[in-house]
């Protein structure tokens, strides 16, 4: 018996008696499926929130505290009548 | 903002929700008889009674379903194969481990093959994938899908030797039992 026949056998093996589908699989699946989505579509939302409130709690941030301003000099004191 | 976009998702569902419905029902419709098959040739079950065949075709589903709409012209059979193949190579591994051994013999075709030749030989025989993609489904390398493969067809058409071939270690196993198998497979017809 060569690898040809041998692999045709064995398909015949794995050919025989396909069992029969049962009759919730679809609904079943549908109400998985429709539970996934949501569950999905929740976690895509709060990440987005989420997303959003950083990007608003920053922009309130660098508004307020304006860390790009130099800061005024605490060392050199005042110099005045120069 | 996240109102308006919960909006626009809302409006498109509604249409796309009944249309994605009937793709799928007749997606099921035809492919759910064949991919059940496979299920319990992976699970090796009895065809009849195959509880846990019939949750992995379920889990795989209802993955498809959820990414119904973005299959962008994928294949949706091919997706929930993969899927079904990558749930049970990954339950194989938490479920059998090393106790595989001290397990009673399922009682399907494929029972006395551990799972991970199952998966090799059901899908490269069975659902007709090439050898390399098989061996990418499974994160193998293709030679070993190939001696897996061969394993399992030595194993399944000289059922006698089966305990000669799972002593000895992989590459030499399968090596050997082909030559003996062929041997005396020739004597035998």
């Amino acid at each position: 018996m060569n690898r040809a026949e041998q692999e045709a056998a064995v398909r015949r093996i794995l050919d025989q008696d396909p069992p029969q589908v049962p009759a919730g699989l679809y609904a079943d699946a549908v109400r998985r499926g429709t539970r996934l989505l949501r569950r999905r579509t929740l976690a895509r939302r709060t990440l987005w929130l989420l997303l959003l409130t950083a990007a608003v709690a920053f922009a309130v941030w660098a508004l307020t505290v304006r860390p790009w301003v130099q800061p005024p000099s605490q060392t050199t004191p005042p110099v005045p009548g120069w | 903002m996240i109102a308006w976009a919960g909006g626009v998702v809302r409006d498109r569902r509604a249409p796309h929700g009944t249309h994605r419905d009937r793709g799928f029902e007749a997606f099921v419709a035809g492919a759910a008889g064949r991919l059940l098959h496979t299920a319990t040739l992976l699970t090796a079950e009895d065809p009849q009674h195959n509880p846990r065949a019939c949750h992995l075709l379920t889990l795989a589903l209802a993955d498809t379903y959820a990414g119904w709409d973005r299959l962008r012209g994928d294949d949706p059979y091919d997706r929930t194969r993969q899927y079904l193949a990558g749930r049970f190579a990954r339950e194989a591994w938490h479920r059998y481990g090393r106790l595989s051994r001290t397990r009673r013999r399922p009682p399907g075709v494929l029972g006395a093959l551990a799972p991970h030749e199952r998966l090799a030989l059901v899908l490269r025989l069975h659902e007709g994938v090439a050898e390399e993609q098989t061996a990418a489904l499974l994160g193998l390398p293709a030679e070993r899908v190939r001696v897996l493969c061969d394993r399992a067809v030595s194993r399944l058409t000289h059922p006698a030797r089966r305990p000669a071939t799972a002593v000895d270690g992989p590459g030499a196993g399968a090596g050997g039992s082909g030559a003996v198998a062929g041997g005396s497979g020739a004597v035998a017809s």
